[in-house]
């Protein structure tokens, strides 16, 4: 039998707010354990939650690129449990009213094929703490620096039919809230957080079959081998005649298995109510025109931007707008070289190798855009040839100074006084007879060991280009025997 | 100095050199100290209460003190105050020091007023009779072996003994109204919103509301007047701008409502044994004064205990889940595992009535009853609103009985909490609707004191001080006092 | 005019409720993480029953189309500027905790 596997993502997207969802502390990751808790964040008595008007903006705009219903209210209710990381013994969340609804995130398959996922909701709540089981035999350790950071907890509907769309999917929601700059997209410190709802029927039903949850996977890589795994850990128990059982799973990547967790006694009766502490959210409709406004150009506008107006080709134009950091990297480089395609090419080729050589982002780059742009306008005004600029990119790399500082301290500006280099190449013919002999009896490939010498003898400046032309035309007086 | 003066007459006679703050908090603290059989106190504030006492001496001095600088007052043990412990009358906090002051507790340090202490409670403010405090029941001053009533019963009772000029409580269903009618002194819970509760330990969050107790309707307005105001930390705290009750301080509380309509709930009045003569003189008094009167109907009444007391448990159920024994307050001695650390820590710290209101809440909130209880009591909730809304369309003050009669016997109902439920008949709705309401005291069966309930519509603050101004002119009720050393 | 014995409607669903008032104690404290002895088991029953007795009161009351009231004052969320107001001192937050070590709150080890 033929298989079909149903997956849903929910995601867990760190908003990149000042402050915490609540409170005035830092949501900063990495504090000394429990520098950023404040009263709030630890739940003291008589303590009360204050919203975050960033937190609900940055919901808003992430609402208003899926083109999703912005609720004019929305709730916040407590969600019931005990757990030492959550220190109120309720977490503040969203439930029966949300601030987003329905909306569509389009995904590009590598065949080419777009798939459009539904997704049903996106709420605002607090994140929890830590719990660190390692360092104290017999106990654990409890951190809230994270508790009350803002989460936006992106709801799919059961739209994926593969591993590789499930991450494909999740890539994009990455791009598009990178791009809107309401998270740092930062998957190793937790900024995006996935559970994965994955079932399988058989191919052509239309009925659900029983899911299982695999919580918190925080790669790319590991989303897609999880639910590879747990797709064909279902089909096994389907096709040997057993059950699958409703689950929460977790996955072991040493291992690339996913695992039934012991799931939290009672966990299904989170008495959730409206908080009483915290009163309806309100957004008028001005200010969701306000905030749809200031959104920036989203990743599928600036693809085609890059395809119909640059003239880039699908491959480089994806490349480029995969990551917002890399399209305003390229654009401002752009702005002055003018050559969409060599700016392109240094980008995704020099300057892409330099950084992974020296696992840099691309943030960290040490090569300014308006360097970098310079350095190609530098090629195509002549005042460099191709080569050298591999060079001076080098020297840009450890900050010797500006593209043209190095060139002149470098003395690396491109020979192009013909006079000169006429009188060059006559020297070099004359001091190769020989050679000259071989290419008068066709021997074509010795121009090549001509160029080579007269760009030896310049220590590369000439003008390849030109050194060519020269040295056919002094050949070729040499043939007719002018001289 | 004269014995239960007011803040007006004690803040008189700081100006006028008659007495310092210091002497003014030794005389207080000597008063407590010699009481001390009341159980009014769980803290006293002794050492600090000197200090903060000489430097406002140094104020009037220097002539930079304000007109409540040097006032002694106390606390309710439910609010936080840094450096001092903050028990809510609970095992499960009773060594616990806040790291910070509630909002209201600093706003009035800021005036210069002088803490002498925390007040006894009801165990997180939930009870009606003070014994189900962790320290032992705070003791009726009129009759110390009846209850001084609850939960504010430690700040009723103080004031009525004279231990304190003043105090805060906190009102969720009736928590000031009914120990000041049971203690013969005068308490208003303000309208929901109006004052915040940032530093308040939760018990209800949708009602509960801190307020004052004291001796006169001009003692309450002045001390509200700086407690009161928007707070950025307290989200259900309104930005209502109230410029009479920001003048106070300044201007005075002037007696007044002479021409106001004063509606009469029958539904308050139809059982009502003991007290009813004595509301009806106090009736009768504003009829006297020029007020007219009108019987109303409130048709949802009794609607008003069901839905409170599943409303205040539902919240009460998650508030105080935070009271775990993971990061602060009472953890059992060697827990063997987290969930027994959660179990005994819990069931070892918090007391009989807590757990049962816990119960309820947490059943009230439950997978397939959420609907039938929590929901339903939410549509009451806003039927005996909108009966409220309705009456002060047609009058400007409800007046009504605060409890269904005069303090009862310690454990008369300790083993009927529904019994005990029902004394807060007539102060529950007014804290449902998030109205202003306050009692003061308008006369005495077998020399028990008996309080008048007025309510007023949302920040009617000024009509209810105002009108209760009127009748304490015209009354002495409020300056009868018990016996004590 | 069938000779049928008529009662309204509320008056079944109340009846439908003393019916399921079949409180499950138990189920309750390990929600509440509260653990009571038998003794104690048998008055929170005894307590509950009444007081849910009570509040069943609420069950023949008609609130056919009405608004639940969360809040008294019908007001909307004030919004905080995202700012960091609270400067955090670790040490005096957790004296009051029951243990802690290198600024962790420490607990039985806690299986995962």
């Amino acid at each position: 039998m033929s298989w079909e596997a149903v997956i849903g993502l929910e995601v867990h997207v760190q908003l990149a707010t000042k402050s915490k969802i609540f409170s005035g502390a830092s949501p900063a990751f990495g504090g000394a354990p429990n520098s950023q808790a404040c009263p709030v964040d630890i739940g003291l008595p008589g303590v009360l939650p204050v919203l975050n008007a960033e937190a609900v903006r940055m919901a808003v705009k992430f609402g208003l690129a899926i083109d999703a219903e912005i609720y004019p209210y929305s709730i916040f209710d407590r969600k019931n449990y005990f757990y030492p990381d959550l220190p109120k013994g309720y977490q503040i969340s969203q439930f029966a009213h949300p601030i987003v609804g329905p909306g569509t995130l389009d995904i590009r398959m590598e065949n080419g094929d777009t798939v459009a996922v539904g997704i049903t909701r996106a709420h605002l709540e607090e994140d929890a703490g830590k719990s660190l089981h390692t360092s104290y035999p017999g106990m654990t350790g409890i951190d809230l620096n994270r508790t009350g950071t803002p989460l936006l907890e992106v709801v799919s509907e059961p739209d994926m039919r593969s591993p590789a769309q499930a991450v494909a999917y999740f890539r994009q929601l990455h791009k598009l809230v990178r791009y809107l700059e309401i998270c740092d997209g930062n998957l190793a410190e937790g900024s995006m957080r996935c559970d994965a709802n994955v079932s399988v029927r058989p191919l052509g039903s239309s009925e659900l079959g029983e899911r299982s949850e695999i919580k918190n996977i925080n790669s790319f890589r590991f989303v897609e081998k999880a639910i590879a795994f747990e797709i064909e850990r279902q089909i096994d128990i389907l096709e040997s005649g057993g059950k699958v059982r409703r689950d929460t799973r977790q996955y072991d990547s040493e291992r690339n298995e996913t695992r039934s967790m012991r799931t939290k006694e009672l966990s299904d009766d989170y008495r959730y109510f409206p908080d009483p502490d915290l009163l309806p959210v309100h957004l008028t409709s001005a200010y969701i025109a306000e905030v749809k406004a200031s959104l920036p150009e989203l990743p599928e506008a600036r693809l085609a931007r890059f395809r119909t107006e640059l003239g880039l080709n699908d491959y480089d134009a994806a490349w480029l707008t995969n990551d917002p950091v890399i399209a305003d990297y390229f654009e401002a480089a752009l702005s002055t070289t003018g050559d969409a395609k060599l700016t392109a090419n240094w980008i995704m080729g020099d300057a892409s190798a330099a950084l992974h050589r020296d696992e840099l982002e691309w943030g960290d780059c040490p090569v300014p855009a308006a360097e970098l742009g310079r350095l190609i306008a530098r090629i195509k005004d002549d005042t460099i040839s191709s080569k050298l600029a591999k060079t001076i990119f080098d020297a840009l790399w450890v900050e010797e100074g500006t593209v043209d500082e190095i060139i002149d301290v470098r003395g690396l500006r491109q020979l192009s006084d013909s006079a000169a280099l006429r009188g060059i190449v006559k020297k070099i013919l004359n001091e190769n007879p020989s050679q000259v002999a071989q290419y008068q009896t066709g021997k074509n490939k010795v121009l090549g060991f001509f160029v080579g010498q007269v760009m030896k003898a310049t220590q590369g400046r000439a003008n390849p280009g030109q050194v060519n032309e020269l040295l056919l035309d002094s050949l070729k007086e040499g043939a007719t025997g002018k001289e | 100095m004269k014995e239960f003066a007011s803040i007006g007459e004690l803040a008189r006679g700081l100006r006028q050199g008659d007495y310092s703050s210091v002497e003014l908090v030794r005389h207080y603290l000597a008063r407590i100290s010699a009481n001390s059989t009341l159980n009014t106190f769980i803290t006293i504030n002794e050492d600090e209460a000197l200090i903060a006492a000489a430097s406002a001496d140094r104020a009037f001095e220097r002539g930079v003190a304000g007109p409540l600088t040097g006032i002694p007052l106390a606390h309710k043990d439910i609010f936080c105050t840094q450096g001092i412990t903050t028990t809510c009358g609970s095992h499960i906090l009773e060594n616990w020091i806040a790291p910070y002051d509630a909002t209201v507790v600093h706003r009035l340090a800021d005036a210069g007023t002088v803490l002498l202490g925390k007040t006894n409670m009801d165990e997180f403010a939930m009870g009606s009779s003070n014994e189900n405090s962790y320290f032992g029941a705070a003791l009726n001053p009129w009759d110390t072996s009846r209850v001084p009533g609850g939960s504010s019963g430690g700040s009723a009772a103080a004031v009525a003994a004279g231990l304190i000029p003043v105090a805060t409580g906190t009102d969720t269903g009736g928590s000031i109204r009914q120990p000041a009618a049971f203690c013969g002194v005068a308490g208003i819970k303000p309208t929901y919103g109006r004052v915040s509760r940032y530093g308040m330990a939760a018990f209800a969050s949708s009602l509960d509301q801190a307020g004052v107790i004291g001796h006169d309707a001009e003692d309450l307005a002045m001390v509200l007047s700086v407690m009161s105001g928007l707070d950025p930390r307290d989200s259900t705290s309104s930005d209502h701008a109230d410029p009479w009750l920001a003048g106070i301080l300044e201007d005075g509380l002037t007696p007044g409502g002479e021409k106001l309509t004063i509606g009469l709930p029958d539904e308050y009045f139809k059982d009502l044994n003991e007290g009813a003569a004595l509301l009806e003189a106090a009736a009768g008094e504003f009829e006297r004064a020029g007020c007219r009167l009108t019987r109303i109907s409130l048709p949802h009444t009794d609607a008003a205990i069901p839905a409170y007391y599943i409303l205040a448990g539902a919240e009460a159920s998650t508030n105080l889940s935070r009271y775990d024994g993971v990061h602060f307050g009472y953890r059992c001695e060697n827990p063997t595992s987290l969930e027994d650390l959660y179990q005994r820590s819990r069931s070892e710290g918090f007391g009989t009535e807590v757990k049962r209101r816990i119960l309820t809440g947490t059943y009230a909130l439950s997978v397939g009853y959420f609907d039938a209880y929590y929901l339903k009591a939410q549509k009451l909730r806003r039927l005996i609103q909108q009966d409220f809304l309705a009456a002060f369309a047609a009058v400007d003050l409800i007046l009504a009985p605060t409890t269904p009669g005069v303090a009862f016997h310690t454990g008369d109902l300790t083993d009927d909490p529904v019994a005990m439920y029902q004394q807060d008949i007539f102060t529950i709705p007014a804290s449902l609707a998030g109205l202003p309401a306050l009692s003061v005291p308008c006369g005495f069966i077998a020399g028990l004191p008996i309080g008048m309930q007025l309510i007023g519509p949302h920040f009617g603050e000024q009509k209810l001080l105002e009108t209760s101004a009127l009748y304490q002119r015209r009354t002495d009720w409020h300056q009868h006092h018990p016996e004590v050393t | 005019m069938f000779g049928s014995v008529r009662i309204s409607a509320s008056q079944v669903f109340a009846l439908g409720f003393a019916a399921m008032t079949n409180i499950d104690i138990n189920h309750l404290c390990r929600l509440a993480k509260l653990a009571l002895n038998d003794t104690e088991l048998r008055a929170v029953r005894r307590d509950l029953d009444r007081i849910i007795a009570m509040v069943d009161q609420m069950q023949a009351m008609d609130t056919h189309g009405v608004e639940p009231l969360a809040h008294p004052l019908d007001v909307e969320q004030r919004l905080r500027p995202d700012e960091i107001t609270e400067k955090v001192d670790r040490e005096r937050y957790q004296e009051g905790a029951p243990t802690t070590r290198d600024g962790l709150y420490l607990v039985p080890r806690v299986v995962e």
